[in-house]
Parts: C-alpha cells; sequence; structure tokens
C-alpha cells in the first residue's frame, strides 16, 4: 500500500502505472471478447475501411477490425508477458538462492549454465527454442521465461549472497532455524525491493520480444492477433493503408514505455541508496 | 594479467557449453535437413541418393559421433559444410560478419556522438526544462521497439518524399563505399536510436554523480571554468558505465541484427542464422552460434579491461 502511494506521487511512477492500467484493462477486454467486433471475423465488404466510427482504427485486408484487434493482441501479449515473465522470475530466483545459499560446487555450475545461456543472444536464443518446439503461445512463453531466467539468477545471486554473511543471518543460525526458514524468510524477504523492480523492466522486455518473435512470424499464429503479427502483416500495405502499422506500432511503443516508467518509479523508490539520496 | 588468464581459462567452458546447447537444440528441430534443403524434390531422392548426401553432410552417424568430429573439425579450424551454401560453414559466416560488424560500429558511433553530449547537456541542466525535454526524449527513444522505428522511417520516407531506402544486392564497404552508407545509414539509426537513448540516460545519471563528487567541487573552487571541469575531471570518471552499457549493446549487435536485417532486406549475420535455424542447417546454426558466443565474450572481456583503463584504482578480479 505504501509502495503504491509512493508510486502515485512519483512522477513517471503515475504516468507509467496510469498507462499500464489501461493496458490491463485492454488486455483483460481483449481476452473475455469484450472487443467492439469480433477479432477474426472478416467483414469482406469493408475491407481496408480507414478509421471511422464503425471502425475506430479501421479494417486490415480481410475486413477484421484492428481496434478489435489490437485489444486481442494486447491479451495476448500481456499474457505471453506475464508468464514468461512469471517463470523466469521463479525459476531465476531458486537458481539464484540455490547457488548463493548451498555455495561451491552449486554456484559454479549454476553461474556457468547461466553465463552459456547470457552467451547467446536473446533473441537467437528463443528463436532456436521456438522452432524446437513449434510456435504458439505457451512456446512463447517458455522461450521469453528461459531468456530471462539468468538475469534474474544474478540479480538474486549477488544479494543473497552479501545477505548471507549478514549477522542476522548468522543469528537466525545460532537459534536453530532451518536453512529453509532462513532462505525463504530472511534472504528471499530482503530480495522482493530488486525482484520488484526487475520484474517490471523485464515485462517491458518480454512483450518487446514478443512482438519480435510475432513479428517474425514464430510466436502467436494467425488467424489469432497479436501486435508483433499486425506489425508484420501491415509491410506491404503501408502506404494504402497505414492505420495497420501506425496503430500496432503505437500500441506496442507505449505499452514499454508504460513498464520503463514503472521500473524506474519503483528503482527510485525500493533503491535504499536513491531513497535516501531523494529525503 | 592474473585476471585476464583466468577470464580466459573459462572461455573454452562456455564455448563447450554453448556448443553443446546448440548441438542438442538444433538436432530437436523436427524434420530433416535434406528434406529442408530440397523441398518436394527431396520425395524424388532414392534412398541410396538420400544415404550418400547424409554422408557427404556428416548426418548419418550416432549424435555423439557428429558431435566430435564437429568439435575435432573446429579445433583444426574446419566448421563444417553447410547444407543450404554447399560451402565451407566459416567461409559463409565470414562473408556475411563485415556487415554486421559495420552496422554494429556504425550504430554506436551514432549512439554515443548523440547520447553523450545529450547526457551531459541534461546533467549540466539538471532540472531545468531542457533537462526534461532530453529525459522525455530518452524515454521514449529507449521504449521503442527497432522494427517500429524502422518501419516508421520507410513509411515515412516513401509516403512523404516518395523514395525507398536503398535495397537491392548489397555493396560491400571497399567496393563502393557509397552505395554501401546509403544502405547501411537507415538501418543504423534504426538501431543506434534506443541505443542512443540508453547512453544518453546513463551518461545523465553518471554525469550528475560525479558532478556532486567533492573533487569536482574542489576544482571548481580553485577556479578552473565550467568547461574543463566537465571536460577534463567529470567526463573521464563518467565514461565508465558508458564503456559497459555500450560495450554489452555492441556484443549483441555483434550477434546480428535479426529484425532489422528483415526490414532492411540486408544480408546480415542475424537473418543468416535465422534462415539457416528455419532450414535446419546444422552446421551453420552450430558454427554460427559458437562464433557469436565467442564475439560476446571477447567484447566483454575489452569492456572489463577497458575498465583499468579508465579507472587505475579499479583491480580486476578483486571485487
Amino acid at each position: 500500500m505504501r509502495i503504491l502511494r509512493a508510486v502515485f506521487r512519483h512522477g513517471s511512477g503515475r504516468i507509467g502505472g496510469g498507462i499500464v492500467c489501461v493496458y490491463l484493462l485492454l488486455a483483460i477486454l481483449g481476452l473475455l471478447g469484450l472487443t467492439p467486433h469480433n477479432p477474426i471475423t472478416q467483414y469482406r465488404i469493408d475491407r481496408l475501411h480507414a478509421p471511422s466510427a464503425g471502425y475506430w482504427m479501421g479494417t486490415d485486408l480481410f475486413g477484421r477490425d484492428v481496434a478489435s484487434r489490437l485489444m486481442a493482441g494486447i491479451g495476448q501479449s500481456f499474457t505471453v508477458a506475464f508468464f514468461s515473465v512469471a517463470f523466469a522470475t521463479l525459476a531465476g530466483t531458486v537458481l539464484g538462492l540455490a547457488a548463493a545459499w548451498l555455495g561451491r560446487r552449486w554456484d559454479g555450475v549454476v553461474m556457468r549454465v547461466m553465463d552459456v545461456l547470457l552467451a547467446f543472444p536473446a533473441i537467437l536464443l528463443a528463436l532456436l527454442i521456438v522452432t524446437v518446439a513449434g510456435p504458439g503461445t505457451w512456446t512463447s512463453v517458455v522461450a521469453i521465461g528461459i531468456v530471462y531466467t539468468p538475469i534474474f539468477t544474478r540479480v538474486v545471486r549477488g544479494p543473497a549472497l552479501s545477505l548471507k554473511t549478514r549477522e542476522f543471518v548468522d543469528a537466525a543460525r545460532t537459534f536453530g532455524s532451518s536453512s529453509s526458514y532462513i532462505v525463504t524468510r530472511h534472504l528471499l524477504l530482503n530480495l522482493v525491493a530488486p525482484l520488484t523492480v526487475q520484474v517490471t523492466l523485464a515485462l517491458a522486455w518480454a512483450l518487446l520480444t514478443e512482438a519480435g518473435l510475432s513479428f517474425l512470424g514464430l510466436g502467436t499464429q494467425p488467424p489469432a492477433a497479436s501486435l508483433g503479427l499486425m506489425l508484420s502483416d501491415s509491410r506491404n500495405l503501408m502506404e494504402t493503408a497505414p492505420w495497420l502499422m501506425i496503430f500496432p506500432g503505437l500500441a506496442i511503443m507505449i505499452s514499454i514505455l508504460g513498464f520503463n516508467l514503472l521500473g524506474d518509479a519503483l528503482r527510485d523508490i525500493l533503491d535504499p541508496k536513491m531513497r535516501r539520496a531523494l529525503a | 594479467m592474473d585476471y585476464l588468464l583466468r577470464r580466459l581459462a573459462t572461455f573454452p567452458l562456455v564455448l563447450l557449453g554453448v556448443s553443446i546447447l546448440v548441438f542438442v537444440a538444433i538436432r530437436m528441430v523436427p524434420g530433416d535437413s535434406i528434406t529442408a534443403m530440397l523441398g518436394t524434390e527431396a520425395g524424388l531422392l532414392t534412398p541410396a541418393q538420400r544415404d550418400s548426401l547424409a554422408a557427404y553432410f556428416g548426418i548419418d552417424q550416432p549424435w555423439f559421433i557428429q558431435y566430435w568430429r564437429w568439435v575435432g573439425g573446429i579445433l583444426h579450424g574446419n566448421f563444417g559444410i553447410s547444407v543450404t551454401y554447399g560451402r565451407p560453414v566459416l567461409d559463409v559466416i565470414l562473408e556475411r560478419f563485415p556487415l554486421t560488424l559495420e552496422l554494429a560500429l556504425l550504430s554506436m558511433v551514432i549512439a554515443l556522438a548523440v547520447g553523450m553530449p545529450a547526457g551531459i547537456y541534461a546533467a549540466t541542466h539538471n532540472e531545468k526544462p531542457s533537462d526534461l525535454g532530453v529525459r522525455i526524449v530518452a524515454m521514449i527513444g529507449q521504449s521503442t521497439p527497432s522494427f517500429v522505428l524502422g518501419l516508421l522511417i520507410i513509411y515515412t520516407l516513401s509516403a512523404g518524399f516518395g523514395v525507398l531506402p536503398a535495397m537491392g544486392e548489397f555493396a560491400p564497404l571497399w567496393q563502393d563505399p557509397l552505395r554501401n552508407l546509403s544502405q547501411l545509414i537507415l538501418p543504423a539509426i534504426t538501431l543506434g536510436f534506443a541505443f542512443a537513448a540508453s547512453v544518453t540516460r546513463i551518461a545523465r545519471s553518471a554525469m550528475l554523480d560525479v558532478l556532486s563528487d567533492d573533487y569536482v567541487r574542489t576544482a571548481r573552487s580553485k577556479g578552473a571554468s565550467a568547461r574543463s571541469v566537465i571536460w577534463r575531471h567529470a567526463l573521464p570518471n563518467a565514461l565508465i558505465p558508458v564503456v559497459t552499457l555500450s560495450g554489452i549493446e555492441f556484443g549483441y549487435l555483434l550477434g546480428g541484427a535479426v529484425i532489422v536485417e528483415q526490414i532492411y532486406a540486408l544480408p546480415g549475420l542475424g537473418r543468416m542464422v535465422l534462415d539457416a535455424i528455419l532450414q535446419r542447417d546444422y552446421a551453420l546454426v552450430q558454427g554460427s552460434v559458437l562464433f557469436i558466443a565467442f564475439n560476446f565474450m571477447i567484447v566483454n572481456l575489452l569492456v572489463d579491461l577497458a575498465y583499468v583503463a579508465l579507472d587505475p584504482r579499479i583491480r580486476l578480479g578483486e571485487q
């Protein structure tokens, strides 16, 4: 609650939070099918219709309503982004905590595996995974999740290593607390702040990667809507129907902007060094 | 020196991991490379022809023998034969690499040329409207995906000025520098825009940190001019985070910019790997991923070494 209030007081937090809330609403409406038109129904008579009262953002080559497809696409993109970041957060936290707590050989093995994953360019790794498993929503979730796991592992391991040597952990040990209690209570709870910031920023990257994969035809498959796919389809019609490119392009950009602004605000609020500087 | 050797010693280990990962992953892609190479004509092959093709590309053996042969070959500088191009993998990669390298360098030059002055300007005008303006543009820049910007640039050019970006056959720098630059400048701007935005943000915050340091105050109080304080005293220390960011970003760009290459129809490394994955060109995927990973690690190492050059207080490996 305190954090929410702080975000609201923070300039970019207010804007970013507002954008994210609007998108969440659009995503939910899109997923529930509460769109102005059916996103995959083809109104053939109204093909490539410019934006009007009936079709707020115009129609595409097949006469499908762009606004409705945009909402469905936002729903799709957000689903992939949320689940993939959840995957990466969970996997990265478990691996990072295990590496930090168990130390020695475990630490070495886990971190070398993460080095291997990090040495892959993110989009290529995602491409490889998607090609192996076949394109689709859940493949994108797993692919993007795996790509971002090393980042979360690093974000968790570093602070966890230094927390491990702190007095309160020693004290907890002396009291006879079990390892699992110390790890979840003392380490994990202290990592909530850096993780929150990382999650917000990772959502922006995940949206970007999802759009990129769909743009290359390896994400969401037609006729389902996705922002990257809509943008990719707009390429050949750019001059006759620019709205096909402009609306999905802006939608991707503003959604990433929202998470970036929110992430920045959260970093200002949750990073104690910054907080002291601001006070 | 000790640190350098220790870092170099981890290279083979990470590369071994990358090689195993890519080797296994590409073999899990459904379908086989001979069918992918020949398309429907593959159906016309007799079993004997198919076998001899498989033997030629070395994909008739059990996987561990294939892996062993592949790694053994690499140690002798032989990365195998690409099924799609029918040529040695290393030749194909080295043919594509100059474009990728040039694009990455060009984007970095644009990013630094725009981002550094903008960041310094914003930091020295902290909390003024001009600072806010720079920050807003940088935030928007950082949130604009390269494919959105790329399409917007193409659209603006074609709808507004009736011109299209120079496409067609790619002209290498040493053959036709002018044509080469005209082909690469828009993709470089597309990639450099978000890159410049990140440089601006990091340069601004690093500069702000440094400008509030005691030694800068000392320099000011002994009467150093504002220009000298910024350029001689503050800038060298503010460079460290900028170098880190640029290095990492440059390392990623060396892996090829798949989407931007796709939009501008450039024959770079990224598109080549994408096509190779889709074509199940095992040898080419394996070779290029290893090549990209190696470059990435080298760039990261150079970034670390640059720290020491910029800040003699940093002793690597002692954290």
